[in-house]
């Protein structure tokens, strides 16, 4: 990391934010799965609305989704009340708050990526399991998470990448809290805000377009090398 | 000993199937194609729920809509060969063959490996992917799949329809043999007179969604 240059100040925002984009990235993946199977295999009332629902986040400013988090999960937010009665959890201000956010951003990328793989999917494959004696459980976990595993690690690397650029509903639901939800673009933000922090802007910047490159490559890489894989 | 009656709409196209065999030996479904008889197996696999009726095999009662029985297809225990073989691509061949069975207690297995894969003849193939594998090849691990699971039936939807004619003189021995080896009867969806003069001792005749006629393979003219 010394090799980098990087200051106190950048590298803990990079530990952060690679922090964050995990938890957001594992706290999602099952829901995000399950969403997917829901969508790309279940005929319910409102489909539509619920598929509409998780791609908010891809259309709305991120601002408005901060927004809505934080009315939801602040400290005196419908929800914020209520975790915090029951389970003593907070997400107002801190890491844990900047994942949610983080993950909430990045749902619509990881569902579609799994949804999509899911999709491709023959449902006939799940009937012959069926007759050979497994139960839809068994199907689900045994036939047709494998034969999704391309999507769902296409979905997750994207969803990492998604967290790790993630700004604007980050700020307005936990705030810039160095050491606690200053993650990488807050950094940056910060940097440029303050005289003489060109330099570290600069390096906080390369940080993130390699960052975002190398998750793009594995994701594809790893792609084609799972189809391989399936085609024997 | 097999006994069907069940009725469902499919959008404009009814089927509506009555008819009962004995258990013994392979009863072909025999008629053109498009006149529901896939339909009729996945009713009896429980893939398909009819509308209407009664499904019981072997005085096991599998539906009856009148007493509201419908067991789940992975509970019915009978093995299903599908027309494209549908083998897991993720699984090697030695994994395909024991995904049902080791979902079978031990103690009610009435059928070994050792003598599925001697009798089909994939020894060689154990290890392979099933991407990696002929038609035909395909076709006889998937039997072997569903006979691992001891069913009680085997239902066949014209596991031969996507193999040449080479690759069928390959796999049919191995079913004409299936009922005095394994002592399991099978329902044979077919529309090829010739399989089923070469197969069944018994002949269930569909026309447009509708069984014509049932009765042992000789008295049946078709």
């Amino acid at each position: 990391m010394d090799l980098l240059g990087l200051s106190p100040f950048e590298k803990e925002s990079l530990r952060l934010s690679l922090w964050v984009s995990c938890w957001a990235v594992a706290a999602s993946l099952p829901p995000g799965v399950f969403v997917s199977w829901l969508l790309a295999r279940k005929k319910f009332p409102g489909k539509f609305f619920l598929d509409g629902l998780i791609h908010l986040p891809l259309v709305l400013p991120p601002v408005v989704v901060g927004y809505i988090l934080l009315v939801l999960l602040g400290r005196r937010g419908v929800l914020g009340v209520w975790l915090h009665q029951w389970f003593g959890v907070t997400f107002a201000f801190n890491w844990k708050g900047a994942a949610v956010a983080s993950g909430v951003m990045a749902f619509p990328l990881l569902v579609r990526a799994v949804r999509l793989s899911m999709e491709g999917v023959d449902p006939g494959l799940e009937a012959a399991a069926r007759t050979l004696g497994a139960g839809p459980m068994r199907v689900f976990f045994t036939i047709t998470v494998p034969l999704t595993m391309p999507g769902i690690l296409t979905g997750m690397i994207l969803a990492f990448a998604r967290s790790l650029s993630e700004f604007g509903a980050t700020i307005t639901f936990v705030s810039n809290i160095p050491g606690e939800t200053r993650t990488l673009p807050l950094a940056l933000y910060t940097l440029t805000q303050i005289p003489g922090g060109e330099a570290g802007a600069f390096r906080l910047c390369v940080i993130s377009v390699v960052l975002a490159m190398v998750a793009l490559i594995v994701s594809e890489v790893l792609s084609r090398y799972l189809a391989g894989c399936m085609k024997g | 000993m097999l006994d069907v009656k069940i009725k469902k709409k499919l959008g404009a196209f009814q089927v509506s199937a009555s008819f009962q065999t004995n258990g013994t030996g392979i009863t072909a479904l025999f008629g053109p194609s498009g006149t529901g008889k896939t339909s009729v197996v996945n009713m009896v696999a429980g893939l398909a729920r009819p509308d209407e009726g009664r499904i019981v095999v072997n005085g096991v009662t599998c539906f009856d809509s009148a007493e509201g029985i419908d067991i789940r297809p992975e509970k019915r225990r009978f093995g299903y060969i599908f027309q494209d073989g549908r083998l897991f691509p993720h699984l090697s061949v030695r994994s395909n063959l024991v995904y049902g069975m080791n979902l079978v207690p031990v103690s009610e297995r009435f059928i070994q490996v050792e003598k599925v894969v001697e009798i089909l003849g994939i020894k060689h193939l154990l290890n392979r992917r099933p991407a990696k594998l002929s038609g035909g090849e395909k076709q006889r691990v998937a039997i072997g799949r569903a006979l691992l699971t001891s069913p009680r039936l085997m239902l066949m939807d014209e596991p031969l329809a996507s193999l040449d004619e080479e690759r069928k003189s390959e796999v049919l021995p191995f079913i004409k043999s299936l009922p005095h080896e394994f002592s399991v009867p099978i329902l044979y969806v077919s529309h090829s007179v010739s399989e089923i003069r070469d197969l069944a001792q018994n002949v269930v005749i569909m026309n447009e969604g509708r069984t014509v006629k049932a009765g042992p393979a000789q008295t049946i003219p078709f």
